[in-house]
């Protein structure tokens, strides 16, 4: 039936409400795809009136049909039809700011150039009278030839109207009295043009200039920024973080009910360690996706995102990013799936993968773990200044060593790997608004589900893998062996410490034993799977309280070779590694699905390895 | 290169540009030099021949200037600012 439906463009510059009003036509009848080769998201949504519908396609947003970068090239050749795969629209909807027409008039101006069936919403209609301005709409749409209709996207105003207009573009008027093409002229259009259906000109947000004067002060602006990530960095944390742990808690309490009530089978054993793990793994990165993207689409919307990128471009710019880089970075420090996913707000394709390359590097909170085990078993908690002791120094200098990390391979990339012509920097400070809560709660949505639907997928498959390796193939205990096979016995047969085997010369230069590798191998699913699996390697129990069991074993020395099974110079050689290595399945899927191929997935294993290996090695040296 | 508004005085044959604004206030511009992706944008963007372009804030240390112009506000780097040729209405610079 959808493909009887007339499709419908809709185009509008960033800031235009255009992603309210898709909202607030399309409502959840809307899916996300990824045009073929590129990263940019293509979404699509039915606008339903009774039995009627019509498609409309939400376009990259777009200052000029002149487009220099990927995003607003597909904008540009859907509406000319020049998209292979993708039939010309049969009309267009234009949506504009209607405290902004002095702008973008221009463009609405090349747009019906085109010659397509075209209907010109007009958003924020509400904050134009609140601004004592005045727009004769009546005549506007005289003077364009086409209807024009006045909307107020978050609160659902004229949306039904709109709605109906929709069902059949054939019966939209053809636009008249348009100007020559060349910019100079669309100008001069404009300007005419607006002083003709102009009743009142639109004053300057008194409240924008007032938070602003604020905001954006030289010291103070600086200090409230801080504060602002703090509170964000901090909110993903302790928000996030009690989810986390019961969504983790509640598929681990279901996995060990199934193997508790199940009959004892190699299936059993698959669905409650492999399955009902894997699919706790894809949703335990839910909630942080959920409010970070909440969190994101909320200051973007209210117009604070562009300042706070304002405020920290200078910065940035050393390094040879933008602003906007910087919001990505800083949710990698909770966890770098988010922060990669978040990278879609940068409009320069070579700052978002330098973004991309390094994001990684930040101390995601799946470290916290691995750091906070092996420093209470190697640090002494020597106090160095006041209640500050030689751990805690530790724990700082690994974090900071993260980020500058992340900061010094962001400026190589971006002198060698992605040197060259980048886009252009410019950025709309729009006046602050409230947003819609409905708009944000879709958007919030749609990232989830695209987060479950690909990397999911290849999160629970790699999931499945590793509990293959780990547990199989099963134990061969010999004659006269009482029992099913302990946990450290599967683990000590299974390819997984084949594998560990098989590493002993990539990684004994850096001070890892077998068991390590195997550790190092289950970290791979998630970084903090590297503890329980050492604790299974170990024979530590189960029921291992802060595992200062995992700790005794660690640091006790063998009573026959007469060294612990980690020495201090290995375990400084781990937390080295540990800073540096791409150990997380999900961070690779989340790339993968963020930049289009295996190609930079691939590339970041391997270059973040060889950087692990190296500062590992130099580690183990200098501790040894 | 960081560039600072008023050391860098150009000589005053020469017709200003936006990363002077700081210094100016407002102006109107001229044209956008360059036929570059940078300049095709900002002609886009409103810097048609005769807007005016006011001043509004610059982030420290050289940072990116705030300027208004047809109704809004936008960001720029002075890299792309220099792109614009002004001049104060009423007077030589």
């Amino acid at each position: 039936m959808t493909n009887t439906l007339p499709t419908i463009a809709l185009i509008g510059s960033p800031n235009s409400g255009k992603t309210t009003l898709f909202n607030a036509l399309t409502g959840l009848r809307a899916k996300t795809g990824n045009y073929p080769g590129v990263t940019v998201d293509r979404r699509e949504g039915i606008v339903q009136v009774a039995s009627k519908g019509a498609r409309l396609l939400d376009l990259p947003g777009t200052y000029s049909l002149h487009a220099i970068s990927e995003d607003e090239a597909i904008a540009v050749e859907t509406l000319r039809g020049t998209r292979p795969h993708e039939p010309a629209p049969d009309g267009v909807l234009i949506v504009a700011d209607a405290t902004t027409l002095e702008r973008s008039l221009p463009m609405i101006a090349e747009i019906l150039l085109l010659g397509r069936p075209t209907l010109l919403a007009l958003t924020m209609v509400d904050e134009l009278k609140a601004r004592g301005g005045d727009l004769d709409i009546f005549r506007l749409q005289g003077e364009l030839g086409i209807p024009v209709v006045g909307v107020v996207g978050n609160k659902g105003l004229g949306i039904d109207d709109l709605r109906e207009r929709l069902l059949d573009p054939t019966v939209w008027a053809k636009a008249k009295n348009l100007p020559q093409s060349d910019v100079q002229a669309r100008f001069a259009w404009a300007d005419a043009l607006l002083k003709k259906v102009t009743r009142h000109p639109v004053q300057e947000s008194g409240l924008t200039r007032r938070i602003d004067s604020i905001l954006l002060h030289p010291v103070l602006g600086g200090v409230i920024f801080l504060a602002f990530i703090t509170a964000f960095f901090q909110a993903i944390f302790t928000w996030a973080g009690p989810a986390m742990d019961w969504m983790a808690s509640f598929m681990d309490q279901s996995a060990r009910w199934v193997l508790a009530n199940g009959p004892d089978h190699f299936l059993t054993h698959m669905f409650a360690d492999g399955v009902l793990r894997g699919v706790g793994a894809v949703l335990v990165f839910v909630p942080q996706i959920a409010l970070l993207f909440a969190l994101i689409f909320f200051f973007e919307a209210s117009g604070y995102m562009a300042r706070a990128a304002f405020v920290v471009d200078r910065l940035m710019g050393w390094v040879g990013l933008e602003g906007r880089c910087f919001i990505s970075l800083l949710s990698s420090y909770a966890c770098a799936v988010p922060g990669i996913m978040a990278t879609r707000s940068i409009p320069s394709p070579k700052d978002r993968l330098a973004t991309i390359l390094v994001a990684p590097f930040a101390t995601c909170s799946a470290r916290l773990p691995v750091y906070a085990l092996l420093i209470s078993a190697f640090i002494p908690s020597t106090p160095v200044f006041g209640p500050i002791t030689m751990q805690g120094l530790t724990l700082l200098g690994l974090y900071l060593l993260g980020g500058i990390s992340a900061i010094f391979f962001a400026a190589i990339f971006k002198r060698g790997l992605l040197r060259g012509a980048s886009l252009p920097f410019y950025l709309e400070l729009p006046p602050y608004r409230l947003p819609s809560f409905s708009s944000i709660a879709i958007q919030v949505w749609r990232r989830v589900k695209v987060f479950l639907s690909s990397a999911g997928k290849i999160i629970l498959a790699g999931s499945l893998v590793l509990w293959f390796l780990l547990n199989h193939p099963a134990p061969d205990l010999g004659v006269g062996a009482d029992g099913p096979p302990s946990r450290q016995e599967t683990l000590e047969q299974s390819y997984a410490a084949d594998i560990g085997r098989a590493l002993e010369p990539l990684f004994s230069p850096l001070g890892f034993d077998w068991r390590m590798n195997v550790g190092l191998v289950g970290s791979f699913a998630a970084r903090e799977l590297m503890i329980s699996t050492m604790a299974q390697v170990y024979a530590v129990p189960d029921d291992d309280e802060n595992f200062s069991g995992l700790r005794t074993i660690l640091t006790t020395p063998d009573p026959i070779t007469g060294k612990p099974p980690l020495t201090f110079a290995a375990a400084i050689s781990l937390l080295i590694f540990f800073v540096y290595a791409l150990l997380c399945l999900s961070t690779v899927a989340a790339i993968k699905r963020e930049t289009g191929s295996w190609r930079w997935p691939l590339f970041m294993l391997a270059y973040m390895f060889a950087v692990a290996w190296v500062a590992a090695f130099v580690a183990y040296r200098l501790a040894l | 290169m960081v560039l600072i508004p008023g050391l860098n005085k150009l000589p005053s044959s020469t017709p200003t540009t936006l990363a002077d604004l700081p210094r100016l206030g407002m102006g109107r511009v001229i044209k956008v030099v360059g036929d570059g992706p940078a300049s095709e944008r900002l002609r886009e963007l409103g810097f048609a021949q005769g807007t005016e372009v006011h001043f509004c804030r610059q982030a420290p240390f050289a940072g990116p200037i705030v300027v208004a112009l047809r109704g809004y506000q936008l960001c720029l780097r002075l890299g792309e600012a220099r792109l614009v040729l002004v001049e104060k209405p009423g007077g030589t610079v």
